[in-house]
């Protein structure tokens, strides 16, 4: 049943194992405990689902056990009319405080690795 | 003893280092990359076909088109004169730039001005995997709502035109056209917006003066 999950978490999740065993090695570390991802709402991946799949895929590897710590950035809006920042949701985009339609993505499209916590 | 190791490296380089082979590579060409994204059913390969009709002789077209299974898309187009390579990813939701390099070697790249690369249909892992492709394009389709870009705002933000298919069939879906457009311009400042029916061919010059242009003003770009 695997294969008909529709998740692309799992072809994310062993970039991030790639990219941290990568890290751990060149530090010397015998094992991974934890790794600090930054998320964004923008970014198009779902935590829970990295999560999911992480176990599974780091059982074999210095990784095994770490523990996944996400640090969610919201998307938000800047209104190109008066430069307010605002949170994007709801069910237009036009600023809350001039009415202006006119809008750039302010933040939110972050997807990446921070850092490891391992042992030496 | 734990320690912290800095990392900060972006988790998706390594797709976008393939990607950016992939353009290289269609630049060696001189061919146009058109990713084009939809939902499925929204009209993809009718597009394409109807494409591939209306520009024959003028520009010469491949396709790429990703699925989860089956030829079903790549026969039809192939059917048409085009060279055509099917792609199946197995479950994967989306092409990632790997996928579309294995495809190249089969692609007279080299005697094509336009490459459309049909990504599997889903509004929402496409926009996460860039392929290299020089533009993007995404369909919607009427039947599917008037509230699309609000739902899925990381899809529509990133593409270059937006298609509406199936206008013909507006009034039964009560859509509401500037509504549906106020979710996906504030965000893309100049997005060219082709309504459409690939059915009855309503619209369909629009879009093939927006593709004419574009190969045009990227073969003469590219080569000067």
């Amino acid at each position: 049943m695997w294969a008909f999950i529709p998740m692309h978490e799992l072809s994310i999740t062993e970039s991030i194992l790639k990219i941290a065993l990568r890290h751990a090695e060149q530090a010397g570390a015998k094992r991974i405990t934890r790794l600090n991802l930054v998320i964004g709402e923008l970014s198009g991946v779902v935590g829970e689902s990295v999560q999911f799949y992480w176990d599974m895929i780091a059982q074999d590897t210095i990784a095994a056990g770490s523990e996944l710590n996400f640090e969610h950035v919201p998307a938000s809006l800047r209104c190109l009319s008066c430069d307010h920042i605002f949170p994007m949701n709801g069910k237009n985009y036009n600023c809350p405080s001039c009415g202006g339609s006119r809008v750039v993505a302010a933040g939110g499209d972050d997807f990446r690795l921070e850092s490891i916590e391992v042992e030496e | 003893m734990t320690v912290q190791v800095p990392v900060v490296e972006q988790i998706m380089s390594a797709n976008d280092q393939l990607a950016a082979a992939n353009r290289a590579r269609m630049d060696e060409a001189n061919v146009l990359g058109l990713n084009l994204m939809a939902s499925p059913g929204a009209g993809k390969t009718s597009l394409i076909a109807r494409t591939v009709e209306a520009l024959r002789g003028e520009l010469r077209i491949g396709a790429v088109d990703g699925d989860i299974a089956t030829t079903i898309d790549a026969d039809r187009i192939a059917a048409l004169g085009v060279p055509s390579v099917q792609i199946n990813t197995g479950g994967a939701c989306h092409l990632d730039a790997s996928m579309l390099q294995t495809a190249f070697p089969q692609l007279p790249l080299e005697e094509l001005d336009l490459l459309i690369i049909e990504n599997v249909g889903n509004l929402v892992c496409p926009a996460t995997f860039k392929l290299g492709a020089h533009r993007s394009a995404l369909i919607a389709s009427v039947p599917e709502g008037d509230d699309k870009p609000y739902k899925y705002p990381v899809m529509y933000r990133g593409v270059d035109a937006l298609v509406l298919n199936k206008i013909d069939v507006r009034d039964a879906f009560d859509f509401d056209v500037d509504y549906f457009r106020q979710g996906v311009e504030p965000l893309n400042p100049g997005l060219a917006f082709f309504p459409l029916s690939c059915k009855t061919g309503k619209g369909l010059e629009a879009w093939l003066d927006w593709l004419r242009n574009e190969v045009k003003q990227y073969v003469s770009g590219n080569s000067g």
